[in-house]
């Protein structure tokens, strides 16, 4: 095993992860709102550290995990391997989550699992990576969490964006969720949020 | 990390991690509080594990707060309203030796409040979790014991049978004659079991600001209200819903509006009312408000 | 004047307090040991490892001390301590065909290869109370037979070698073994899940389902094929080697049951099964087990679900004491908020009626 596949996890698992989690968790329930992740590991390249912490906060050996291209390959399966336990998911379907680099490039949203309508919940949670949460297009956010109406600005998207999330919504109570990580923090897009874009 | 259960002389057989859960459940508890925020109302199945206190006693509730606690929370368990009922003090003392958390027992510097049965009066706030232990998660179960069929009952939003229920009350007893877990809609779309608290209760889980988790550990539920989330208790519109009023204040701190505890004094009839949430009738006794009982010590 | 009830950490603490005297008794008589209790109540030590499943004698024995020979409270700490070790995998399925047996009954052969062993059983005593016990008197040596033990294949499967019992274990093509412990019940279960609940399953709740279906309600037609007591050796495949590694023995009851034939126009007439398996010495819950099993299998055999103990949601939901005795005991914590409600609601509707019908005296006639 390489040995960059071994370093860069957390330093204290325990208290790494429930920081983690709840910056995601507050995330979640406030749709738009942007929470600092404090837990830090050294990922290998063209996986952020957020996103990494997300991971590791999450995955484990009962979740297979999705990886897009930009982050296929032995040495990113392998820290994430190594340090969570998630194997591969044969399929974007078959993944409980995806991890996303290229998030411009993202397949469409409907080759993740949705969930059925008895187990809306089995569906894939996907963690884009994202240069910045604050500097894009800023959506209009609303829905559960928003108190009346949230707003967010993350780049880059994924193409036809606002079509696929209104497909999405549509869907519901099935869908995918969505975890936004970005060098600022973490910001939650759940199936029930609703986006519209600010005319300007 | 670990904490040793035991005294120190006793040979170590068994120790635990942080919050007494292995991190493997936690995260499995942790992704499915996630599903059931982006879900409101969906009882997400979880593989609850056993507790060391009895299933029926607090198990959802304590694996909940167990998943989401960490050194900077500070935790508030009620039973009843009140800090200091036994399950309470002992749900409080088991987070204090696994997870050597700062307790409180008022509302408004809680980050996490365990609860059993009441929502506290002080209204709560953004940033705070409310995690309710809720032995039957499921709003139809008593209308349709298999979990077969109130499934496909949710997946097709079939909700007649619960209406039918309700109706059927109304036409025997001339009311809804249901007064504690009474059914809420969210967010429009599933009907949800507020837990056995008071329907006295069910207003303040509408456009909460608090975060709102449900645990049910021996049926393996666990579900949520996001903040700021339409909450809406099903009735008729010639049959509103409405809250039990109380026809006199709190004997202790004088407060209206709030739910009261009926003590028996004697076995002839005496009686009084207090406040049911003891953090609420302390805060209000001793800013200087006084109920008839105080009035009456004051008087002597 | 009232004041509101305070002190619920001292009660508690008095409370245990007063249950660790009571739990140590008489102090002029001995403590009890833990070996005390693995070797002499060993089949109580065994339930709890069954139905807590966890299989460690000095732990479970630990746990009946604490609970005061209450088993279903050891079983629930067994339990409890047991969900907080990780896991490191799976083993191998056990071979219970290669069991070291101290004890293999058929009822369904006079002889057969491996003999009839009658083992260390309580068929034949005679239930009369032995005073000499009680007086502690000195027990012999066993006598044990010092041949070499002769291979003791399963009757299922030489009833299996004719063709004339289905196969076993057959699950969809690319299942995988679930875990009862990891994740969520949902139903309808697979047999294998299904096997895990009533393999931990309270005793005395499989016993009275089993009972029922002799009763009629559900009949099977069961032979034991044959129940054998005795070690068996788990395995564990490690990915790095290519042989399994042996973990240790654990004894375990086994009980095939061979029921009621099936068949049609296309499929030969076969007997079926029902399979019972627990740790430790306890044939009662193995039978009980494959009987319950069977019943449970109506649906994917055909057969009509008329009886509880066929009713698999019913079956499984119920069969699990820790939860049971969690969910009855918990009507006595607090429930005064709730109860007020219902107060409330009884005393409004009650006035509305006097109002209603004058106030008068109270009428018999039910509505």
């Amino acid at each position: 095993m390489l040995s960059e596949q071994i370093i860069g996890g957390f330093s204290s698992p325990v208290f790494d992860a429930q920081s983690t989690f709840r910056a995601l968790m507050d995330a979640f329930a406030r749709p738009g709102s942007i929470h600092a992740i404090k837990a830090g590991t050294q990922p290998p390249p063209s996986l952020s550290a957020g996103a990494a912490a997300v991971a590791l906060t999450l995955c484990d050996n009962d979740t297979p995990l999705w990886l897009d291209a930009a982050l296929q390959g032995a040495v990113v399966s392998g820290w994430l391997g190594f340090h969570s336990g998630a194997a591969v998911a044969a399929t974007p379907a078959d993944a409980h989550f995806a991890l996303v680099a290229d998030t411009a490039n993202l397949i469409a949203l409907d080759n993740f699992a949705q969930g059925t309508q008895e187990y809306p919940d089995r569906s894939t949670t996907l963690v884009l990576q994202v240069a910045s949460l604050t500097s894009g297009e800023p959506l209009v956010l609303e829905g559960p969490g928003t108190n009346g109406m949230a707003s967010l600005a993350p780049t880059p998207l994924p193409r036809h964006f606002i079509e696929q999330w209104k497909q999405n919504n549509a869907r519901f109570p099935r869908g995918v969720d969505l975890v936004l990580v970005a060098p600022e923090g973490v910001a939650c897009l759940p199936r029930t949020t609703r986006i519209g874009i600010v005319r300007a | 990390m670990s904490t040793s259960l035991k005294g120190e002389n006793a040979p170590e057989i068994a120790a635990y991690n942080f919050a007494y859960l292995d991190e493997q459940t936690k995260r499995m508890i942790r992704r499915a509080i996630l599903k059931g925020i982006a879900i409101p109302g969906y009882q997400v199945p979880f593989a609850s594990r056993e507790m060391p206190m009895p299933y029926g006693w607090g198990t959802g509730g304590v694996q909940v707060t167990a998943a989401i606690i960490g050194p900077e929370d500070v935790l508030k368990v009620i039973d009843q309203g009140a800090d200091d009922t036994t399950n309470a003090v002992s749900i409080r003392n088991f987070f204090r030796k696994v997870a050597d958390v700062e307790t409180t027992t008022e509302t408004a510097r809680a980050t996490i409040i365990q609860t059993r049965h009441r929502i506290p009066e002080t209204p709560l706030r953004e940033g705070q979790t409310l995690v309710y232990q809720v032995p039957i998660p499921e709003p139809l179960r008593f209308l349709e014991p298999r979990e077969t069929e109130t499934r496909k009952m949710h997946a097709l939003e079939e909700y007649g049978l619960m209406h039918v229920k309700l109706y059927e009350d109304i036409a025997r007893h001339g009311h809804i004659a249901t007064t504690y877990a009474y059914p809420v809609k969210v967010e429009g779309r599933y009907v949800m079991d507020p837990s056995p608290t008071p329907k006295f209760d069910n207003p303040k889980m509408h456009m909460s600001p608090a975060l709102q988790l449900f645990g049910a550990g021996r049926e393996k539920r666990i579900y949520a209200i996001p903040p700021f989330t339409e909450v809406v208790s099903l009735d008729f519109e010639d049959h509103p819903f409405e809250i039990q009023k109380f026809d006199r204040p709190c004997a202790l701190c004088g407060a209206e509006q709030v739910y009261l505890d009926e003590v028996l004094l004697d076995d002839r009839g005496g009686r009084m009312f207090v406040c049911s949430d003891t953090d609420h009738c302390e805060t209000r006794r001793a800013a200087g408000h006084v109920g008839e009982l105080g009035a009456k010590e004051a008087a002597q | 004047m009232y004041v509101a009830v305070k002190g619920g950490e001292a009660a508690i603490r008095n409370a245990h307090r007063l249950l660790a005297d009571r739990r140590r008794g008489d102090r002029s008589v001995p403590a009890l040991r833990l070996d005390q209790i693995v070797e002499q109540l060993g089949l109580g030590v065994d339930r709890v490892m069954s139905e807590g499943a966890l299989y460690d004698r000095e732990l479970a024995a630990l746990a009946i001390v604490q609970a005061r020979g209450d088993l279903i409270e050891a079983i629930f700490l067994v339990r409890a301590y047991r969900t907080t070790l990780p896991r490191f995998g799976y083993t191998r399925p056990v071979d219970t065909a290669a069991m070291l047996a101290e004890r293999r009954v058929s009822a369904t052969y006079k002889d057969l290869p491996g003999g009839q062993m009658l083992g260390p059983t309580f068929d034949y005593t005679h239930r009369l109370l032995d005073p000499e016990l009680a007086e502690g008197s000195e027990v012999p040596e066993p006598e044990l037979r010092d041949e070499a033990v002769e291979a003791m294949p399963r009757v299922s499967d030489i009833l299996g070698g004719e063709g004339l019992i289905e196969p076993d274990g057959a699950m969809p093509a690319g299942h995988v073994t679930g875990d009862i412990t990891r994740e969520p019940t949902e139903f309808p279960m697979e047999r294998d899940t299904r096997l895990q609940a009533l393999s931990r399953g309270d005793e005395g709740f499989l016993l009275a389902l089993a009972y029922s279906t002799q009763r009629g309600y559900a009949r099977s037609h069961p032979f034991v094929g044959e129940i054998r007591i005795g070690e068996v050796e788990l395995e564990l495949e490690v990915p790095e080697l290519d042989f399994p590694v042996t973990l240790g023995r654990i004894r375990v009851t086994e009980c095939q049951m061979v029921n009621q034939f099936h068949g049609s126009a296309k499929v030969p007439q076969e007997f079926t099964r029902g399979y019972g398996l627990v740790f430790g010495q306890s044939e009662r819950k193995a039978m009980a087990m494959s009987l319950c099993d069977r019943a449970l299998r109506a649906r994917e055999l055909g057969e009509d679900i008329t009886a509880a103990a066929q009713d698999e949601e019913f079956v499984i939901s119920h069969s699990d004491n820790v939860q049971a005795t969690g969910f009855v005991e918990h009507l006595k914590l607090p429930h005064y908020v709730d109860f007020q409600a219902e107060l409330d609601l009884v005393r409004r509707m009650r006035a509305e009626h006097e109002a209603a019908h004058g106030g008068g005296e109270r009428k018999e006639a039910a509505e």
